[in-house]
């Protein structure tokens, strides 16, 4: 019987060690691992940063949200999501990047001035107007302009309160707000990307609504410098923009106020921007929206779902033509 | 550059190439892709398709103007990598935008200029992967395919209006692009001129 040997392998096919450690094959495997680091670096550049959590100071005395204020069911979109996805331009056009850069950012001391045709203009110190009426937890549907949407547990109080305070005049129509205006604390506003400070505005009888907000917290807690701290408005019905965030001042007046988002693109930013899937954006469509945590899109509402509460504001208006 | 030096150097390029897309899976499955991970997404793949279509582009330039003529064995894989990441860039709008509805993506299309552009511009990247091969070069003939191929500045200038289309207000890397975009343009444009119509020349023996 035959046992077959195994192939014996001949010296002269054996790799010699010079070869197989060979300088060249080291070089191109530093090469290959480096340029591949080197090339995630960059990459990582552009990623999302990381997001360390933050906090603020806990609210005391927060009352729940008065009678007539609608329940929302869906469930509120996580303080994280919140807290790092931003449209804040003064900070970071980047949404992500918004709360890294508006860390450290200091609200206090902060005064917000009232004025124009009011009886008793004032310029109030940020504690004073805080207690002007309880704040409460007001649990809004936040529809972006972008397609976005959240569910957020705002704390604060009607506007309504703020107005009545300082006693508006009969030919008072309009609101007026504006955003703080410094750059030294706001980085942002060193670019031109748009007209500072940022101002928006409201017709007095949506100012004055039940549902409009002037919130200083959220989930219990005061704003963080990304959300709009210490002092923004929450217009739950219109999108996002509107809500003009870190207010340093209000201002009745007869005339319909300039809005920022208007001045930049006036066929694309109405003054109205009242939620509407009927009504597209000229650049994308408004008829759904991406809730944030989730993975579907979901239908737009009109008026956000506020509909039966904000109606009435515009019976017999043409929304299409007062986008 | 021996051919084993430019069968390594191509793999190193190929590698490079799949970092950013594997970094992407790698943060999609860990959930690092922040709130919104489809816009996220939708834009990764976008500034990547953009990237690749100028280094494709960039290349014959650059082989020109540091004589290292073997750089054209990466032109034919970096424009199919702007190819593949503009591939996916379409799948995440028809897929996590639309969830292929696709009456709704045909009307979008011609509704929306910047989708519109979006489509054109990828679209006339598929003759291009088409006939990326040897093979459709020698059945196309050099200059033909040559010429095919310049579509490829189409679709990168398409590509980059598509992006500044859709951006609100900051458009920096949107004109950095077409800053890039115009500065390969330009290039051939003055080297066409400097060419001279190539005659054959009378060599005395």
């Amino acid at each position: 019987m035959l046992i077959k040997k195994p192939d014996e392998i001949k010296g002269r096919e054996i790799t010699p060690p010079e070869t197989y450690f060979n300088r060249r094959n080291f070089l191109r495997g530093a090469a290959l691992v480096a340029s591949a680091y080197a090339t995630g670096k960059l990459y990582r550049q552009f990623a999302v940063p990381d997001a360390p959590p933050q906090s603020a100071a806990r609210l005391e005395g927060v009352q729940p949200a008065a009678a007539g204020v609608p329940v929302v069911g869906d469930p509120r979109t996580a303080f994280e999501d919140i807290t790092h996805y931003n449209n804040f331009y003064e900070f970071a056009t980047d949404k992500s990047s918004v709360a890294r850069r508006a860390q450290g950012f200091v609200a206090r001391p902060w005064t917000v001035k009232v004025d124009g045709l009011v009886q008793r203009p004032r310029e109030f110190d940020l504690d004073d107007l805080l207690k002007l009426a309880p704040a409460e937890e007001r649990v809004y549907r936040f529809r972006c302009v972008e397609g976005w949407s959240m569910i957020i547990p705002w704390v604060g109080f009607p506007l309504a309160r703020l107005l009545a305070a300082v006693e508006p005049l009969g030919q008072a129509r309009y609101v007026a707000f504006q955003t703080l205006h410094d750059p030294k604390r706001m980085p942002g506003q060193n670019s031109s990307v748009l007209d500072w400070p940022y101002v928006e505005g409201l017709r007095l009888d949506e100012a004055t609504h039940p549902l409009t907000l002037l919130a200083s917290g959220l989930y219990g807690q005061t704003l963080l410098p990304q959300n709009g701290a210490p002092l923004r408005l929450v217009v739950p019905w219109k999108y996002g923009f509107k809500s003009i965030k870190s207010i340093v001042r209000v201002q009745l007046t007869s005339e319909q106020p300039p809005t920022t988002w208007n001045l930049a693109a006036p066929d694309e930013y109405g003054f109205y921007s009242n939620v509407n899937p009927n009504v597209d954006h000229p650049r994308w469509s408004q008829r759904r929206e991406r809730r944030i945590g989730e993975f579907g899109m979901r239908d737009t509402l009109l008026f956000n779902g506020y509909a039966e509460q904000v109606g009435p504001l515009y019976a017999g208006l043409d929304l299409r033509a007062n986008f | 550059m021996n051919a084993a030096d430019i069968k390594f150097t191509r793999f190193a390029v190929f590698a490079n190439s799949v970092v950013p897309l594997t970094l992407l899976a790698w943060d999609a499955f860990f959930h690092h892709l922040g709130p919104n991970p489809v816009e996220f997404a939708t834009r990764t793949t976008g500034v990547l398709t953009l990237v690749f279509l100028v280094v494709s582009l960039a290349v014959t330039p650059l082989r020109q103007l540091t004589h290292t003529p073997w750089l054209i064995k990466f032109r034919r894989m970096t424009g199919l990598f702007a190819f593949f990441y503009g591939a996916l860039h379409l799948l995440t709008y028809v897929w996590f935008d639309k969830f292929f509805r696709f009456g709704e993506i045909v009307a979008d299309t011609f509704r929306r200029p910047f989708i519109f552009v979006g489509m054109t511009s990828f679209l006339l990247l598929v003759p291009l992967a088409v006939t990326s091969t040897q093979g459709w070069v020698k059945r196309l003939g050099g200059k033909r395919w040559q010429r095919l191929h310049r579509l490829a500045y189409v679709a990168a200038v398409g590509g980059v209006f598509h992006y500044w289309l859709i951006v609100k207000a900051d458009t920096r890397i949107p004109y950095a692009f077409a800053a890039a975009l115009g500065a390969l343009l330009a290039y051939r444009v003055v080297k066409a001129y400097q060419t001279p119509m190539k005659t054959p020349r009378v060599t005395p023996n």
